[in-house]
């Protein structure tokens, strides 16, 4: 029996990836630990190892295929004892490539044959790649879109305004040799040079107080956490340093930092690396908490964030980063920091989240719509300030609302809407407002438990069919 | 190395003690030169002498204002320390570099020029203090002079610092970071991932360890491992100098020495100041880890004001001219404590002020 040699899983959110090289052929002898060939994900190319002894019987994938899915068959190789032109005779099970299969489904691959299943995570029911159905209004009607990458959109972001300031600099774990640990950086090195993109030692509140410190003196720093979850260890600079100056210096010490990375649940890497902080963050006086959901307000508001003057608190997620939306074809794209936008438009209920929850709450609104509820859903964009008015007037006309948010229920951006429609929505409110949120348990491994804890559409479907009685 | 097994509270600091630079280990590596202590001129030793006087007095009356409740908080006095702030901070240029501590920050900022009145009346909370009564004694800062503060977390200001040393060298500006901290700072864990970087990144930045051996009730010897803290920067390549920090004209010289080091490109180096601190950790302790003639003795034998003044007589100062000069500073204290007291509290409307600078 043939070993079939399945497209491996290179990293916690990979779905698919591309053949780039092979570099064995058929009927080459191979054993464990030979480089079998080249596969590029989103973040890197990586190599493929034969982990089985034998020979090539069959290359079944090409090099150069785009879109292969994990756990699709993408060669055979024939043990010992065994006829390789007989295994190249038999008849490929494997499926031909579904290069054009839209992302969006992969389904779990493998396992229907009895192989070992690829197990399931809970964050894919959260990675949705729903766009606004509402153009939005700060993009002149008639601009050309190009389809970016959420990750593309911040590079880009950060590149332009690094041409436009020499004060602008990045700083991180991984930034400049390796590309970024997330190749959000990529490219930025070769641009601009180890100047002003500068890989720094493991060394979390170290490089958050010497980026805090060089915007007090005048420079602009971009300070990359690998992930916010490594922040904890620099959140005194954060919020002690970064924060509180310009108050306690009665308005003569400026702190224009944004302190960037990914934050929220990524897939499968359970508790100290998914968590989400823009609560945390949003409760402090003297911060900017931006948490964009799609590439063009992560290019806006990151391009904002970088000229602002305040201390920026750029909340990214990880698992948007591949994901392509439209992104207007301008010069000088910035948005407004604090001004949420309607994603889409409503009469019967308002869902209001951020950042990942705008796909989750997006998926609800096309489902609520099949069964003839009209939800508006708004994506704050800012946490910190938070705008109220964009909420109330919604509010005001739909007279319910929901709010959904990828992270724990307690002391929660969900926790804050709802309070301020209590004191200054009450006329307003024809029902109490709900909270959809993750559990309030640590995320946990097993993605059965992942897949619990982790906010769906259905269940803001479930709650707005409690707000609006039906 | 054998390390002090008993308490140190019966030496004299560090007056006493030979700076044991030359005792590091040897090695190929370049080394700053051992320092010489400053030839001063008279004029030069006069300007130390008022500076070291005017903290005194201004701390000495600080505490009095303390005790009649026109204080509140924190507030940690400099008195003993005056020699390191006036001895280093006197060989850099103010507005090109700049200069970062702790809480205990009045003597530096007396000691870059800063007015005693807009200290004074940040001291008792006013309109008119130099961070508009929203910061208080811990919280201090310059922009125009390169006074970066005046942070109330213990080793906050050794990263925020070396951000200042890298603005420095990527500004290309020439200046240089002088980031001061105390013995128990110097077991803060990001000291050492400044130190890293610092060294790493050759930055302009001289780390000044203020030993004034009480981390508030902690002697150095019961919280330090390496109690020779001028040694914590060798295990990344930063050349430490032990330094009489009683002794203004030692502390000139060391400043001397580091200022060479670091505007040669070498990169940090660090700078510790052996020095005491008469009263106690902040006004509110009472100090009864040591005893009364530990201070006392320090006093008597190495008080950095007392020092200097034997040697301006020597130089040919008068009584006279000195006793002027006392009356001068006494003058400068009363009229900044006035100021202080009579300057009006903060509009009600500052408490919304400054805590955004852009408007959204």
């Amino acid at each position: 029996m043939a070993i079939e040699l399945k497209m491996p899983a290179l990293s916690p959110t990979m779905e698919e990836g591309t053949l780039a090289k092979w570099l064995v052929k058929e009927g080459d002898v191979v054993k464990s630990g030979d480089i079998l060939a080249e596969i590029e994900t989103d973040k890197a190319t990586m190599e493929f190892e034969a982990v089985d002894e034998g020979t090539i019987a069959k290359i079944v994938i090409p090099e150069g295929t785009d879109g292969v899915k994990v756990g699709e068959v993408i060669a055979l190789i024939a043990g010992e004892g065994e006829d390789a032109s007989a295994v190249e005779a038999a008849p490929a099970k494997a499926p031909e490539p579904e290069v054009e299969a839209p992302k969006a489904e992969a389904a779990p691959a493998a396992g229907e044959d009895g192989g070992p299943r690829k197990a399931d995570t809970g964050t894919r029911q959260l990675a949705s790649e729903k766009t606004a159905t509402v153009s939005d209004p700060d993009i002149p009607a008639g601009t050309e879109m190009v389809k970016t990458t959420v990750r593309e959109a911040l590079r880009d972001a950060m590149a332009e305004e690094m041409r436009a300031d020499d004060r602008v600099f990045v700083m991180g774990e991984e930034v400049a040799q390796y590309q970024g640990a997330y190749k959000v950086t990529q490219g930025l090195l070769d641009e601009f040079g180890d100047r002003r993109v500068i890989d720094t030692p493991i060394t979390e509140y170290g490089f958050a107080g010497v980026g805090t410190g060089a915007a007090m003196g005048g420079l602009k720093p971009i300070v990359e956490f690998m992930t916010f979850n490594f922040a904890m260890q620099a959140i005194d600079h954060i919020i002690n340093s970064a924060a509180k100056t310009n108050y306690m210096s009665g308005g003569q010490m400026r702190c224009p930092v944004v302190f960037r990375g990914p934050n929220g649940a990524a897939s499968r890497v359970a508790a100290q690396h998914s968590q989400n902080y823009g609560p945390w963050y949003a409760s402090v006086p003297g911060l900017i908490v931006i948490a964009p959901y799609d590439a063009a307000d992560a290019k806006g508001l990151l391009k904002a964030a970088i000229r602002c003057p305040d201390p920026v608190v750029f909340l990214e997620n990880e698992l948007l980063y591949g994901h392509s939306f439209e992104v207007p074809k301008l010069d000088d794209y910035v948005l407004p920091i604090g001004k949420a936008r309607i994603v889409r438009e409503g009469r019967d209920v308002t869902i209001v989240s951020y950042s990942i929850g705008v796909g989750v709450a997006l998926d609800a609104a096309e489902k609520l719509a099949a069964e003839g509820i009209d939800a508006e859903v708004i994506d704050l964009r800012t946490l910190r300030p938070l705008d109220k008015a964009t909420v109330l007037k919604s509010l005001a006309k739909t007279n319910r609302m929901v709010v959904v948010e990828e992270g724990w229920p307690v002391c929660s951006i969900a926790s804050e809407i709802a309070a301020i429609a209590m004191e200054d929505g009450f006329d307003d409110l024809d029902a109490p407002v709900l909270r959809v949120t993750n559990e309030d348990v640590p995320l946990p491994y097993a993605a059965n438990l992942e897949k619990a804890a982790l906010i769906k559409a259905d269940d803001v479907v479930a709650a707005v069919k409690k707000v609006t009685y039906r | 190395m054998a390390k002090a097994a008993q308490p140190r509270t019966r030496k004299a600091p560090a007056a006493a003690r030979k700076p044991a630079a030359s005792a590091a280990p040897a090695s190929n590596r370049e080394r700053p030169a051992e320092p010489v202590r400053y030839k001063a001129s008279k004029q030069e030793m006069l300007d130390f002498y008022r500076q070291m006087l005017l903290i005194r007095r201004f701390e000495e009356r600080a505490g009095q204002l303390y005790g009649l409740g026109l204080i509140g908080g924190f507030c940690h006095l400099y008195i003993g320390q005056e020699a390191v702030a006036v001895g280093l901070q006197s060989a850099l240029t103010v507005g090109k570099d700049s200069v970062i501590t702790g809480y205990r920050d009045h003597g530096h900022m007396l000691a870059y020029g800063i007015d005693p009145k807009v200290i004074m009346a940040e001291l008792t909370g006013r309109e008119a203090g130099i961070s508009r009564g929203k910061g208080g004694s811990m919280h201090m800062f310059s922009v125009e002079h390169g006074f970066y503060g005046g942070h109330g977390i213990v080793g906050a200001q050794v990263s925020l610092g070396t951000g200042l040393a890298f603005k420095h060298k990527y500004a290309g500006d020439g200046g240089v970071c002088l980031a001061y901290f105390g013995d128990g700072a110097a077991n803060q864990g990001q000291v050492y991932e400044s130190f890293n970087m610092a060294e790493l990144w050759k930055l302009p930045i001289i780390f000044v360890i203020e030993n004034n051996q009480y981390a508030m009730g902690t002697s150095v010897n019961r919280a330090s491992a390496e109690d020779q803290l001028y040694r914590r920067g060798e295990s990344f390549r930063i050349p430490g100098i032990q330094v009489d920090g009683m002794d203004v004209l030692a502390v000139r010289g060391a400043a001397e020495e580091a200022l060479e080091w670091v505007r040669g490109g070498k990169g940090p180096i660090l700078l510790e100041l052996k020095t005491y601190r008469y009263r106690g950790h902040s006004m509110s302790d009472p100090a009864k880890y040591r005893s009364r003639e530990e201070v006392q003795a320090v006093r008597d034998k190495s008080d950095p004001i007392e020092h200097l003044k034997r040697e301006l007589e020597a130089a040919g100062v008068s009584e006279d001219e000195l006793k002027q000069l006392e009356k001068d500073i006494r003058k400068t204290v009363q009229d900044a404590a006035d100021f202080a007291e009579q300057a009006p509290e903060p509009e009600l409307s500052e408490l919304y002020t400054d805590v955004l600078v852009g408007q959204y």
